[in-house]
């Protein structure tokens, strides 16, 4: 996500809002008929796979599904590079998810035709950043975003791209961890070094009250040898209708989702809710992405 | 004795005798020699003589010197070189008088040369790929950024070091 310019992300994201009548069927459109999209994806997944299909089908064109991985010639131990190298010659281009950190970069040197990234292990994620973008961008304000950031800050790269691609709109920035796991310091340091202002804090009660946008990740358990450590963190961070009494009457609560307690269900009723629509522009943003890369659009 | 030679030459006593044909490694970061040879793989099966000096005193400081009899040195051993020691000079020694002096070059990119130090790294998977860095000076540190995952190695590099 670093390598995207102030100027790509807008065009991006300009792009998407004008797609988004396609997304909801109030349009039509047969932008990509004829074109195929080959959904590669070696690790589980609901929003980023369901939403690059609905968008290939929505703009006209159609999926190729690599289906499971147990049932694919990957079980009889054919290299990433080999699957990329066979499906570029079925598709006019790849969506590849995979666990290894590095893989799309890869599979883009054994491939003729383009390969998005739809994550690669814990490493970059960046169409999810780009709706993040997107849904702050209509959801709220891009330019100046007063943001929270709540939860694993440390290990969150999906976060860390928020950051740096933040950084091009001079958000103003709140990371709410608990000490074990704050930003790592070479990224604040990058951050501020780009004209960013980030300010850290454990209470996520004082961050509230002052901001547009409040971005909660959930926590794994795995990072806590002691489950009653994860419990008062994960207790600590949670959203709750009283919380958001002190809360700005705009603030909106985005999460990436699936989320497990970090939000009450309460708060979905709130006009503070925003985390459903988040999950819904994922498809005018992808198929913005497809509409550009696949030639539908310039 | 010619002078040029004898920079890299100790003072007088000549604690390591010039060699007639070879290749002097000089300046090299004080205590890295032995990893100097562990790139080069010497001593191995080579015969001739090899020299090494370790924190000898310099102009600048304590340094290394390697000197190899009957060897000159292939450029992934330089590239690798560069990486553990940036300040080394390499001279090429023929008939005791030194032919060619150059400082190592640190290249913009390395391949084949390091392991990535993250294990879930593709590059670190049984995919046909070399593993491939993006080398970079900051704070008179040498940095490498993998081209894949974009981990960072900037300590230890000599421990890094792909075996062929």
């Amino acid at each position: 996500m670093k390598d995207f310019s102030k100027e790509m992300i807008d065009h991006i994201l300009e792009t998407a809002e004008k797609l988004e009548s396609i997304a909801v069927m109030k349009e039509r459109s047969d932008m990509l008929a004829g074109k195929v999209l080959a959904v590669l994806f070696f690790e589980p997944s609901t929003r980023t796979r369901m939403s690059f299909e609905t968008a290939i089908i929505r703009l006209g064109g159609e999926v190729l599904s690599m289906g499971s991985v147990d049932a694919s010639s990957i079980s009889k131990g054919e290299t990433l590079a080999d699957t990329i190298r066979v499906v570029q010659s079925y598709a006019d281009t790849i969506v590849l998810r995979h666990p290894k950190e590095g893989a799309a970069r890869m599979a883009s040197e054994f491939s003729q035709v383009p390969v998005i990234n739809a994550g690669d292990g814990a490493g970059h994620h960046p169409t999810q950043t780009l709706l993040d973008l997107y849904t702050i961008k209509r959801e709220s304000k891009l330019e100046g975003v007063k943001i929270a950031l709540a939860g694993d800050m440390k290990y969150g790269r999906t976060v860390h791209s928020l950051c740096y691609a933040l950084a091009h709109y001079g958000a103003d920035i709140t990371l709410v961890s608990p000490d074990e796991l704050r930003m790592p310091y070479e990224i604040i340091k990058d951050l501020e070094a780009r004209g960013m202002n980030v300010r850290q804090t454990d209470s996520i009660d004082e961050a509230i009250t002052e901001v547009d946008v409040l971005y909660i990740t959930r926590i794994q358990k795995e990072r806590f040898p002691d489950p009653a450590e994860y419990l008062r963190v994960a207790t600590s961070l949670q959203i709750t209708p009283e919380l958001l009494e002190n809360a700005k009457s705009h603030l909106k609560i985005m999460h990436p989702l699936p989320r497990v307690n970090e939000i009450d269900p309460l708060v979905d009723n709130t006009p503070h809710a925003c985390y459903f629509k988040q999950a819904f522009y994922g498809v005018p943003v992808r198929m913005a992405l497809l509409a550009l890369v696949m030639g539908g659009m310039e | 004795m010619n002078h040029e030679h004898a920079d890299f030459e100790l003072e007088p006593g000549l604690r390591v005798r010039p060699i007639e044909n070879g290749t002097v490694i000089d300046h090299i970061n004080a205590g890295q020699a032995l990893n100097v040879l562990h790139i080069l793989k010497l001593p191995g099966q080579f015969e001739s003589v090899v020299s090494v000096l370790i924190n000898s005193p310099s102009k600048y400081g304590k340094k290394d010197v390697v000197k190899i009899e009957n060897r000159e040195l292939k450029v992934k051993e330089l590239d690798k070189i560069s990486l553990i020691a940036p300040s080394a000079t390499i001279n090429i020694i023929r008939d005791f008088k030194v032919l060619k002096k150059n400082r190592v070059k640190i290249p913009e990119y390395v391949e084949g040369v390091v392991q990535c130090i993250n294990p879930n790294c593709i590059s670190n998977s049984s995919e046909p790929i070399t593993s491939k860095f993006r080398v970079y000076e900051e704070d008179n540190t040498i940095n490498l950024r993998c081209v894949y995952c974009e981990r960072i190695i900037s300590e230890n590099i000599a421990d890094h070091l792909l075996r062929e």
